[in-house]
Parts: C-alpha cells; sequence; structure tokens
C-alpha cells in the first residue's frame, strides 16, 4: 500500500487564500480611510481591531506548536499522523508573528494612549505604581523576544522533525537519543510559552488596555481561548486533507480524540472564564466591576451571553457525545463555531475596552479576520508541500496507526 | 437466572484469541463472554457487543444533580428562608454555579460507579462463577452459551481447531447470586451433564 505524502496545493485552495487575502488588505485601506484617519475615538478602533485580529491569530497557530510540544512532553504518540499538519500551520506564526509585531510597535511607538493609556501616564498613581512593568522600553523588548522566542523554537522543533526523514528509520538507540533531544526542545519550548501566552504577552497586549485594573486569571483565560481554537484549526486542516485524499493513517480515532481537545478545552476555557467572572462579581468591588459594567450592563451584552453560548453550551451539549467527535461534518461545524466564537472573546476583551459606548462589529471586522485566514491558509499550504505529510521515521510513529480510543 | 451449559476455551495470546472470535462468531455460536486479564483494544466490536449506555445514565445523572441543586438553592433563597447577604439578589445564580457544578458531578459520578457495578454484575456479598482462575491472571477464556441445537462435542473441537487450550464443559449459574462461595460451592463441583436437572 501507498501513500501520498506530497502534497500538491490544489488550485481552489491556492486561489481561496489568495481572494482571502486580498479581502484583508482591502479592509485594512478601507478601514484605514474610514476610521484611521478619523478623530481619537475612530482611529482607536481601526488599530484596536488590527490588535485583536493578529494577536488573535497569532495565539491560534502558536497553539499549534504548544499542541506538539506538550505531546512531545507527554510522550504521546498518537498524534504522529497528523503531526506534520501541525507543524505546517506552526510555520505561520512567522508571518502573523512578524503582522502583530509590527502592529504592538506602532501602538507604542504612535503613542497610541486611546488603546493605551498607561503610555501617557501623567501623575496618576496607580499607573505610575505599574511603570515598572507597564513602560514602553519594556513592552517592546519583552514583545520581540517573545515573538523571536517562539519563531526560532517553533524552527528548531519543526526542522528535528523533518531530519528524522533523511535519517531514519532509527535503531532503537538512535530513536531514544531523538526522543531525548526532541524532549529537551519541546520543553524549552513550553518554559518559554509559559512565560510568555500563559503569563506576561496577555498581560502585556490586551490587560493593559485597561491599565488600571488587573485579573489573575486573565492569561490562563486567553491562553484556554487561543489553544482550543487552535485545536478547532489543526482538526479543520487535518479534514479537509482527508478529503482530498492525504492523511490516509489518520482514521476516526484521531479525530475523535482532537474533538475531546476541543470539548475538554471549551470547559476549560469556562472555567477560567467563571473563575474570574465570579470573583470580581461577588466581590462587587468598583476598581473590579469597571471591566464587566459594560460588558454585562451596557451595550455589550448581547455579545457576552453570546461567547458564553457559543463557546461553552454548544461544545458541551453537541461535542458531549462519542458519535458527534467521530464525525466529520460535526466537527467541521464545531471547530468553525469554535474559531468563530472564541474570535468573538477576543473581539469583546479589546473592543469593548477601547470602545465603551457604542458596540461596531461590521464588514472591517469581518475582512481583516479573512485576511488573516487567508495568510494561514497560504503559508501552511506552502508549509505542507515541503516535507512529506507522515513523519514515518519518528520512534513512535507505529504508535499513531494503531491507535483506539 | 438459569443455570446453564457452557463450552470454555483459554487464550494465551490476543492475536489468537481475534482471529478466534471472528471465526466462533462466523460458525454461528453463541459467544456469552470473553473474560481477559487486562482490557483489549477492539475486542468489543470483534464480538460485536453494542457501545455501553453507561454515558447516557452518566448525562441523565448530571442533569439531576443539576436539577436538584438549582432547584434547592433557589426553593430556600427565595421562599424557605430568604437572606439578604451582602446585598444579592435572592436568586443569585453566579453563586449558585459551583454548587451546582459539585452537584452535577457528585450524581453523574456517584450514579455512574453504581450503574457499572450493576452492568457488570459486582456488588457486596454478590457471586458470580468464575470459568476459569487464571482469567484474572494471564489467560483470555472464551465462553461459548450451548443453546438446545448445539453439539458440545462440535464446539469443542471447533474451538481447538481455532486455537483454544484447556477446553472443557461447564454448568454454571450464567447471571449472579446473593450468596457465599463455601455453603453453594458443591452445585458447581460437579462441572458433568448430571448436574443439569
Amino acid at each position: 500500500m501507498s501513500f501520498r505524502e506530497q502534497f500538491e496545493i490544489p488550485a481552489k485552495y491556492k486561489m481561496w487564500s489568495l481572494i482571502l487575502m486580498a479581502v484583508g488588505l482591502v479592509s485594512i485601506l478601507v478601514g484605514y480611510f474610514m476610521y484611521g484617519a478619523g478623530d481619537d475615538h475612530q482611529n482607536a478602533r481601526f488599530w484596536g481591531v488590527l490588535l485583536y485580529n493578529s494577536v488573535y491569530f497569532l495565539l491560534v497557530v502558536n497553539a499549534s506548536m504548544f499542541f506538539i510540544c506538550a505531546t512531545t512532553m507527554a510522550m504521546g504518540g498518537w498524534q504522529m499522523s497528523f503531526r506534520r499538519v501541525a507543524e505546517a500551520i506552526s510555520v505561520a506564526v512567522i508571518p502573523i508573528g512578524i503582522i502583530s509585531a509590527v502592529i504592538l510597535l506602532a501602538l507604542v511607538l504612535g503613542h497610541k494612549h486611546h488603546i493605551y493609556h498607561w503610555l501617557t501616564p501623567g501623575d496618576d498613581k496607580i499607573l505610575l505604581g505599574k511603570a515598572g512593568f507597564l513602560n514602553p522600553t519594556f513592552f517592546i523588548v519583552w514583545t520581540a523576544l517573545t515573538i523571536i522566542g517562539w519563531i526560532f523554537l517553533g524552527a528548531k522543533m519543526r526542522s528535528l522533525s523533518k531530519e528524522t526523514d533523511a535519517n531514519g528509520p532509527y535503531t532503537a538507540e538512535e530513536g531514544k537519543k531523538y526522543i531525548f533531544k526532541n524532549t529537551i526542545w519541546g520543553s524549552l519550548y513550553l518554559v518559554w510559552f509559559g512565560l510568555t501566552v500563559a503569563s506576561t504577552v496577555p498581560w502585556l497586549w490586551f490587560m493593559s488596555i485597561d491599565a488600571h485594573w488587573y485579573s489573575t486569571m486573565y492569561s490562563w483565560y486567553t491562553f484556554a481561548s487561543s489553544f482550543v481554537a487552535g485545536m478547532a484549526l489543526i482538526t479543520l486542516f487535518v479534514i479537509y486533507l482527508k478529503n482530498q485524499g492525504y492523511l490516509e493513517l489518520v482514521n476516526q480515532e484521531h479525530l475523535h480524540d482532537l474533538g475531546k481537545f476541543m470539548f475538554a478545552f471549551s470547559v476549560f476555557w469556562t472555567y477560567l472564564w467563571f473563575s474570574q467572572y465570579m470573583l470580581i462579581w461577588y466581590a462587587n468591588i468598583p476598581e473590579e466591576t469597571v471591566y464587566f459594567k459594560h460588558r454585562v450592563q451596557g451595550p455589550y451584552r448581547g455579545i457576552f451571553f453570546l461567547n458564553l453560548i457559543i463557546n461553552f453550551l454548544a461544545p458541551l451539549l453537541i461535542l458531549m457525545r462519542r458519535s458527534s467527535k467521530r464525525n466529520y461534518t460535526l466537527l467541521v461545524f464545531m471547530s468553525v463555531l469554535i474559531i468563530f466564537g472564541h474570535w468573538i472573546d477576543f473581539y469583546q476583551m479589546v473592543i469593548a475596552s477601547v470602545s465603551k459606548e457604542h458596540v461596531e462589529l461590521n464588514l472591517f471586522d469581518f475582512g481583516v479576520a479573512a485576511g488573516f485566514i487567508g495568510l494561514i491558509m497560504w503559508t501552511a499550504g506552502n508549509a505542507l508541500t515541503k516535507s512529506s505529510l507522515i513523519a514515518k521515521n519518528h520512534p513512535f510513529f507505529k504508535e499513531s496507526i494503531i491507535h483506539h480510543t | 437466572m438459569a443455570i446453564k451449559k457452557f463450552v470454555v476455551g483459554s487464550f494465551e495470546d490476543e492475536q489468537v484469541l481475534f482471529p478466534a472470535v471472528k471465526k466462533v462468531r462466523k460458525a454461528g455460536y453463541k459467544i456469552h463472554d470473553v473474560y481477559t486479564p487486562f482490557p483489549i483494544h477492539g475486542l468489543d466490536q470483534v464480538m460485536g457487543l453494542r457501545d455501553t449506555s453507561l454515558h447516557t445514565a452518566g448525562f441523565i445523572y448530571g442533569i439531576t444533580g443539576t436539577a436538584t441543586a438549582l432547584s434547592f438553592m433557589g426553593w430556600v433563597f427565595t421562599k424557605d428562608w430568604p437572606l439578604n447577604i451582602g446585598g444579592k439578589p435572592h436568586f443569585p445564580l453566579p453563586a449558585f454555579i459551583p454548587i451546582t457544578f459539585e452537584l452535577t458531578v457528585l450524581f453523574s459520578a456517584v450514579g455512574m460507579v453504581l450503574t457499572f457495578c450493576y452492568l457488570c454484575q459486582l456488588a457486596p456479598f454478590v457471586k458470580k462463577h468464575h470459568f476459569h482462575a487464571r482469567a484474572t491472571d494471564d489467560l483470555m477464556v472464551m465462553v461459548l452459551e450451548c443453546t438446545s441445537r448445539t453439539n458440545e462435542e462440535e464446539a469443542k473441537a471447533f474451538l481447538a481447531s481455532v486455537g483454544a487450550k484447556e477446553i472443557n464443559v461447564q454448568v454454571a449459574e450464567e447471571g449472579w447470586w446473593l450468596g457465599r462461595y463455601d455453603k453453594e460451592q458443591k452445585l458447581f463441583e460437579n462441572k458433568t451433564e448430571s448436574s443439569l436437572v
């Protein structure tokens, strides 16, 4: 039995990724003329939309590399049959990381104090007290280090994986050495991931929009949001490739486990979301409730509850059954819903803080998101053609073939 | 429950067991059960067992827990003994969520454990017939149930042909019973046809 190891980008796929990227570019241009050149409020909306879209899609593709490293550390073998797909998605960290870095630097260097009002603390005691962390120099250095670290460590993990194609098949001794090396680099990535996504980066990029307010749950909540959307993205790519006749070794068992990840981390997201909300609601201290005031009782009420319905109730009730996690159509539907739902979550995290008085969610938001989706399709599609779709010389590969849930 | 006649064969390797199960089913014998010392992936599909409905039961127990928690706390704090706690509403849903969650987990966990024990016929003081003591150690034991049309000599020969070892015929209670092994063992010591009266 021979396998189709070499992915060729279908013309339709290429066309759609180009169209989506063009839509994104046009949206940014039109958005700039509609909002960017306007008054402070409109300007803040323009930059806010760029901020949440770029960071959302950056964290989502970065979650692919997190998934690879986490399963590497757990000595997991079941993901090997589609590991190259997750690797290809994580290549998109490079372009989206650069775009995000440009946007974040532009926010800080361009003194967009309607988004980051800590840029001009004046004699605000609270902001001055936080100035050791919230200052432009630290922001720029840490943002640059973060994104360079992700790109470098991710590239290292990918090159280690591609090494097996040329060097394998391994003997038991060589295999052990390879696994050890892989584990070391995977753990380095995870440490860096913990220091950035799971702690500092959401504070810097998002939480500092409400510079007076803070929540210890915020970073985990952001991480859970991006991770569950990242799993949904991997699922979409795997199912697409299967429909194209690739990935013969991936079957319902693997999809079932991806579905479990989507289900479990939707619940985990809700747990963190609620832990943040309930304590603030219960204590009812003005400094803390300021974050939820316009979200729960103000104009964002609809989006606030929509967020909970899409990201908690729908996955909970739909993905709970075993048969639904093994149904390709339902998984595609849920993946799209989850990616959209967490995009809405990021929307309300940023825009509800930038523009508190009225809700604006229009074609500009969707257009920019479409651009990033096109970019992910383009980068991941090209990355898939670069190496074999099957990591067939990895020591744990057989585990994936006989995987059974 | 009823006392029935079974043809029992043991396997040492699941590589032999899988094709054997397929062949035995194809030949039309009725498999009572296959006892294995560890869970074997895919054996349930090969045996043609339906998916367990344990998870459906778990869901029902879970929503029972949710409903119990919400309705009880709701009744206490709105009807029975309304208290003003920190100016919160009388039905403060977010404050109820942790307890609702815990009761949901408690109900579904306890309910599912009990249901699981019931489905596996496990309980204190309840006895089941063991077809082979080594089924809990290192042998996979396949048990065929004899119907009125089964020729057990043929069945034994067939089991031998598919790779079974230690083939014998046992007459035993198929279900569980309340009692003690030491007193009732006699019933099952004589594993011959004469005890099937």
